[in-house]
Order: C-alpha cells, then structure tokens, then sequence
C-alpha cells in the first residue's frame, strides 16, 4: 500500500471541513450532510481497492463484514482498528468503538460548532462501501471524542441485504 | 511584579493578551493599560530589529521605565511580546520557545485561522503554568 504523512493527511481533512463550513455558510446541519455525501462517494469506489488488496475470507454475514472492516478495513486506509461490540439480540446493529483517529489530532471543536460531526465522511465511507456489497446500513455517531467522550462510537445499522440483480441485456 | 504578554499576528491584529503578573500584586486597571500600550508600541521596533539578527528571540527591544519589552518572532512572522520589570533573559527565552510549540499546536486546528484571537482555555492554562515555571 502507498502511504502518506499522516500529518499532511490530518492537515488535509481539516481544510475540508473548514472549507465545507464557509461554503455552506456555518450551516453545520448541512456540512454533517455534506460529508457524509462526500464520504459515501469514496466509500463506494473504495471498496473496491479493499477487496483487491487484502487476503480476508468472504464475509457470509453482516457479523463478518462488521469485524473485517473494524480489523482490516480502517487499518488498511486509517492506520487504527477498532472493536466491535453492543451486537443487538438479531445482529443487525453494533458498535465500532475506536480509542484513537487520526483525523482529529489537533481539532478543538470551538463552540459554536458543537453539534458538527467531525468525522462524519467516515460514515459515509461505510455506507457506501457496504452498499456496494449489497449491504444497506445507516451509520452514526454516537460518542465522539471531539465532544467530550472518551472513545469513538459509530453505531451500523443493517437496513436490508439487497439481492444481487442481473441485467442480461445482451 | 509586572508581567504582560501578547501574541500579535502577522497582519498585526491582537490574537493573545493575558496579564501574568504574580497573583496578590495585581496593579490597577489604569496601569494594565499603560503596559497594553507600552507593548504594542514596541511593535516598531521589533519589525526592525527582526532583521539583525538570525536568531528568532530578540531579547529586549525597547524600555520604558523600569519596564523592559523582549520578542521572538516566528517564522510566520507572528510576534511574542513580553513586558518584564526585570531582565531574565534565560527565563524569556526558555518561555518564548515553549510558547512557541503551544502556538504551533494551536496553529494546526483546522477551526483556528491566522489572525483570529486564540480562545483555547489550554491554551491560556498552559501559557500560565509557563510564565510561572520561567518568569
């Protein structure tokens, strides 16, 4: 894998957002939004280069495909890992929980932003890259180190399993 | 004793003041102002004399009084200014140089522009512990 500067990585992301804010007008609704847009655009294409570049086994279930991105997924493009955990009684709904994310070295949220969810893209990575193997999810935040908690937790919800399609047009 | 310290931007705008005179001897609000004044006024000074040297601390730069002003200027240009009655130049430097890193560590928050006032309560904290530690 190629890597970068963590540092320029961080630095990078931060202007994002920063810049997100003044084109949206400090609408942090909107940029919260906006990431998960943009987040959901590369997770999609993502994936992809995940699935060719790492050696896992195939992911039978939503269980499995939770853990692989947790241990595989984010140290292949974060650095991090993280555990998963608080699985509802059907196994649709955990909980990543990560200690530590290099996006957020540095950022002090200021106060008039508390409610933007820094991380937000991240969110919308898994989305897209789920959708793309057929898993429908939703992702949120539920702690956020940036807003006083301890830890990471983003919450995936398993919506549906889409079944594969075939167009035989040809 | 009388201390006073401000951080000034490149574009000049004001972006860090505190008073860091020893607690209990705190003067009178008129003369905080005098010290305000004082340092600001250096401000000429320093933008010349940044350019005799290669060093970033510039020790003392002006006087007034008893009160002597001392900079460091950043890479960036951005300006420290300390106001001191007495002349503790180790201390100053030692001060200046860790101030420094705190500014830098501020500087890499996305939210935190160029010449924006710095409103970080670590920030503030951890500037205390130093003069205390230096001054």
């Amino acid at each position: 894998m190629e890597k970068i500067n963590a540092e320029l990585f961080t630095l990078t992301y931060g202007s994002t957002v920063r810049q997100l804010l003044i084109d949206n007008e400090e609408n942090v609704d909107a940029v919260n939004v906006q990431l998960d847009k943009m987040g959901y655009n590369i997770g999609i294409r993502l994936v992809d280069e995940f699935l060719a570049k790492s050696s896992g086994a195939r992911c039978r279930d939503f269980k499995e495909a939770a853990e692989m991105i947790a241990k595989h997924g984010l140290k292949m493009f974060l650095g991090v890992t993280a555990s998963v955990s608080n699985w509802n009684a059907d196994n649709t709904e955990c909980s990543l929980i990560m200690d530590d994310n290099p996006m957020v070295d540095f950022v002090e949220l200021p106060e008039q932003y508390s409610n933007l969810s820094y991380c937000n893209m991240l969110c919308g990575v898994f989305r897209g890259a789920l959708e793309m193997v057929n898993m429908r999810v939703e992702c949120w935040y539920v702690r956020d180190l940036l807003r006083g908690d301890d830890v990471f937790e983003m919450r995936l919800k398993l919506l549906e399993v889409t079944a594969e399609s075939y167009n035989d047009e040809d | 004793m009388t201390t006073y310290f401000a951080i000034v931007s490149r574009e000049d705008s004001p972006i860090y003041e505190a008073d860091l005179s020893v607690a209990g001897k705190k003067d009178k609000e008129e003369t905080s102002h005098l010290h305000q004044f004082i340092l600001h006024a250096s401000l000429d000074i320093v933008d010349e004399r940044m350019w005799d040297t290669n060093n970033m601390h510039i020790k003392v730069v002006d006087k007034f009084n008893e009160l002597f002003v001392a900079a460091y200027v950043t890479a960036g240009r951005t300006r420290l200014l300390l106001l001191c009655d007495t002349r503790n130049e180790d201390g100053s430097k030692q001060f200046f140089q860790e101030v420094h890193e705190l500014y830098l560590k501020v500087l890499l928050n996305p939210f935190q522009g160029v010449n924006t006032p710095i409103m970080t309560p670590s920030f503030d904290q951890r500037v205390r512990n130093l003069a205390r530690k230096y001054l």
